[in-house]
């Protein structure tokens, strides 16, 4: 230590104590980092109040308010209520007539009458017509039933109506509002999960309280088992035809060219390609999830070809040259050595390109999936296919367009859902890659 | 992973998406987003009362309904289109080229639109058709000369309106909401104010002078809406000064975030609508495809629930909603039922 500073010129700079040039430097390096993390911070900070938002607007769907009654339907009932043409409407009837008539002894005791017990209940006809119709046994039988509220007092506890600014309307008066606690107090009215928003199908414009994304979902799903199988064994193809074996002339230049063009194509042009080609053209189903698949299939496979490639190159030249020189062909080299190798990129790249399709509406507007749509359950992998459905995203657009703000909530709550499914593929891909990853 | 497996399930999914593109067994819809509405109600109904699949109901504008509508006969075309508008000739010409020559119209009822405006906004309450063609028109009459448009402020031209920018949010073209809008308040609202006159007067032919009446400002002061109420809403909210063209359902399911103003003096309600007083309504409708009944299962029970007294009487679910129910109800059903279709050309 001591020959080496008694070999340094006059000018000589300790390294301990930083000189103006080297202070600048860290200075810099320092203001550099700060960035970064001011960058973190507002990116960080934008994704909480997201998650906020969502999480606000989006929870209170999955809670259901709901009353509970016995009631017990005579066979003379059930007949006089399916010979009508608005049965639903009869079966209302008769469940006002059994709720008025023992709400006294269940310690309700604020006057009321019909049209405001009709007011206070959502759409609940058709919940005990298909009730009755699978359990034509329980005719005559006392059966308790909870059926939902309407949209708007479930707003009166949510917080969306309140006793000051209420406007009377055909809809809820605020006088109504007295009769709410009063059920409340007697316990007849309840709050429990929305299984029903779940798992349920989409319902009409007046029946918030019926809706569910359940159908929507089965629909997303058959469109992605046609995602994945098309554009997983398409996509993986081309891109190992393009990497290991294709020649490096114009054609192939050209190719790439436009599969990197391609990627960057917005959705909606898919959408219009599909609606020519698969339903007018091919003359497929409208509004069916083989065709949405199809469609979003388009837009997948640049993504899936363009990380498998990724992928593949990644693998280092040594691993090929190695199989080639104990004597495997081309072929054996890159589907016994190449190949495993990429996969874990392969499955990542898949899976993130599914997930991008899972939350795209644009294309699906156009092939018939948006609107009123997501009504039944399919039958079957046939069904599920070919009849008419819709998917989770497309399912919240609907909703956010509709009058009644309970499906506003709704729609958040779908979109709660939705992020839970992206998240559990990004885990899916996360894992995956990690358990396949190879060191070399 | 094997490849083989993989390629095999693909051809499988093929092969049997290949054998089951056949026979549709569910109603599809397409159409005007102001009747969408009504029609999912019906539709959900519908599935609940009989045994037919539930019909699927698309939006996409009275105007886009007709075209797909018109588009041909068979599976793959739809079977009703909902429209807030009558049929045109244009619509017309197009259905006779593709093939569907025979349409039924069915009137489901009457719907009020409304022009509304923030709750805690400027003080939008009473508007007269010509206020609204003064504020909105691109050319008007001022001090007897068809100038520019050249009001900024409501009470520029009227002085019991508030002294505010004006902006107004419209529904765009592709909208069957737009042409009554025309017809019913700008055209009104020329006339009145003499503009109408004033431009014959100018040397204009009739056609002209009743173009220029309709055509509106842009330029910020207009703004065409081509998506749902829903988005007129969100302008409105974040625009306390702009007013907003509504249908009477949407608003009455917002009355806590909306005032609406009155048009002539008269409210709009189902009430006034249904008696006529409440000048801008019009009828809705929706048309059906003769051809597809008995063809895909449902289509004509659809249309005889859809206008049933039960249904669209002025006690039904849809009345509940907002729709003013047809006064003259009996005839739609009759027609219905004996299948009248339009008569053509």
């Amino acid at each position: 230590m001591t020959d080496l500073s008694s070999t340094e010129p006059a000018t000589h700079r300790s390294l301990k104590v930083a000189d103006a040039r080297t202070k600048k430097r860290n200075a810099a390096e320092k203001r550099f980092r700060a960035y970064g993390i001011v960058a973190i911070a507002i990116g960080g900070l934008f994704l909480l109040a997201l998650t906020y938002n969502i999480l606000k607007a989006g929870l209170p769907a999955f809670t259901q308010y709901v009353v509970e009654l016995e009631v017990t339907l005579t066979q003379d009932e059930f007949d006089a209520a399916e010979s009508q043409m608005l049965k639903t409407a009869a079966y209302t009837d008769i469940f006002i007539g059994n709720f008025e008539a023992n709400l006294e002894e269940r310690g309700v005791e604020v006057p009321y009458d019909g049209d405001a017990i009709e007011r206070l209940l959502g759409k609940v006809g058709g919940d005990i017509r298909s009730y009755y119709r699978e359990n034509l046994d329980d005719i005559g039988q006392p059966v308790t039933f909870q059926l939902q509220t309407s949209s708007r007092v479930e707003g009166y506890f949510k917080g969306r109506v309140n006793r000051d600014t209420i406007v009377d309307s055909r809809f809820l008066m605020g006088s109504d509002l007295d009769i709410v606690d009063a059920l409340r107090d007697a316990g007849v009215l309840t709050s429990r999960f929305n299984w029903a928003f779940v798992t349920g199908t989409d319902s009409g414009v007046d029946n918030p309280g019926g809706a569910g994304i359940g159908a929507s979902a089965i629909g997303s799903f058959f469109m992605m088992l046609v995602v994945l199988f098309l554009s997983l064994p398409i996509g993986v193809a081309a891109s190992i035809y393009l990497e290991e074996f294709a020649p490096k002339n114009r054609l192939t230049d050209l190719v790439e060219v436009n599969i990197s063009n391609l990627a960057a194509v917005p959705s909606i042009v898919f959408g219009i390609l599909g609606l020519s080609v698969f339903i007018q053209f091919a003359h497929l189903p409208q509004s069916a999830p083989l065709v949405g698949g199809l469609v979003l299939t388009l837009m997948t496979l640049p993504t899936i070809i363009i990380s498998t490639r990724a992928s593949l190159k990644s693998v280092p030249p040594s691993i090929r040259d190695a199989a080639l020189g104990i004597g495997a062909s081309k072929m054996q080299s890159v589907f016994h050595h190449v190949l495993p190798l990429a996969m874990p990129g392969i499955l990542t790249g898949t899976i993130i390109g599914l997930a991008q399709a899972l939350g795209e509406t644009a294309p699906l507007l156009l092939i018939g999936m948006v609107g009123f749509v997501a009504r039944e359950y399919p039958d079957g992998v046939v069904s599920g296919f070919m009849d008419p459905n819709s998917a989770m995203p497309a399912q919240i657009y609907t909703w956010a367009a509709r009058a009644d703000v309970g499906f506003y909530e709704k729609a958040w709550g779908g979109i709660i859902i939705l992020l839970i499914f992206l998240l559990l593929m990004n885990a899916l891909a996360i894992f995956l890659r990690k358990k396949f990853e190879r060191r070399w | 992973m094997s490849f083989l497996k993989l390629t095999a399930s693909t051809l499988a999914v093929a092969a049997v998406s290949a054998t089951s593109a056949a026979a549709r067994d569910n109603v599809q819809i397409a159409g005007s987003s102001t009747v969408l509405p009504y029609a999912s109600i019906v539709a959900e109904a519908f599935g609940d009362n009989f045994d037919f699949p539930t019909p699927v109901v698309e939006s996409g504008g009275s105007s886009a309904g007709l075209k797909r509508f018109c588009e041909g006969v068979g599976e793959n075309t739809i079977d009703i289109a909902n429209s807030s508008r009558p049929i045109r000739q244009s619509d017309i010409d197009l259905c006779l080229e593709n093939g569907v020559t025979d349409i039924i119209e069915v009137r489901i009822g009457y719907d009020g639109i409304v022009f509304a405006s923030q709750i805690d906004g400027p003080d939008y309450s009473a508007f007269e058709p010509a206020d609204i063609f003064n504020a909105l028109g691109a050319t008007v009459l001022v001090d007897g000369e068809v100038v520019a448009n050249p009001h900024t402020q409501w009470a520029d031209f009227n002085a019991d309106l508030p002294a505010e920018d004006i902006v107004a949010f419209i529904p765009g073209t592709k909208h069957g909401t737009r042409e009554v809008f025309e017809d019913k308040v700008l055209m009104v609202g020329c006339e009145e104010t003499g503009a109408f006159d004033a431009m014959i007067a100018t040397g204009m032919s009739e056609d002209d002078a009743e173009d220029a009446c309709i055509e509106v400002r842009g330029n910020g002061i207009t703004v065409d809406i081509d998506g749902d109420y829903t988005e007129t809403l969100a302008r409105i909210q974040a625009n306390p000064n702009g007013v907003g063209v509504f249908g009477l359902a949407f608003y009455e399911n917002n009355t806590d975030t909306l005032q609406v103003a009155t048009m002539s003096g008269v409210e709009p309600t189902t009430e006034t609508i249904a008696a006529g007083d409440y000048p801008v309504s019009r009828p809705l409708f929706f048309f059906i495809k003769q051809a597809h009944i008995g063809v895909i299962p449902g289509v004509k029970e659809f249309a005889q629930f859809f206008i049933a007294n039960e249904v669209a009487g002025p006690d039904g679910p849809l009345a509940q909603y907002g729709l003013v129910s047809d006064p003259e109800l009996a005839a739609t059903q009759a027609a219905v039922e004996a299948e009248e279709t339009l008569e053509i050309q």
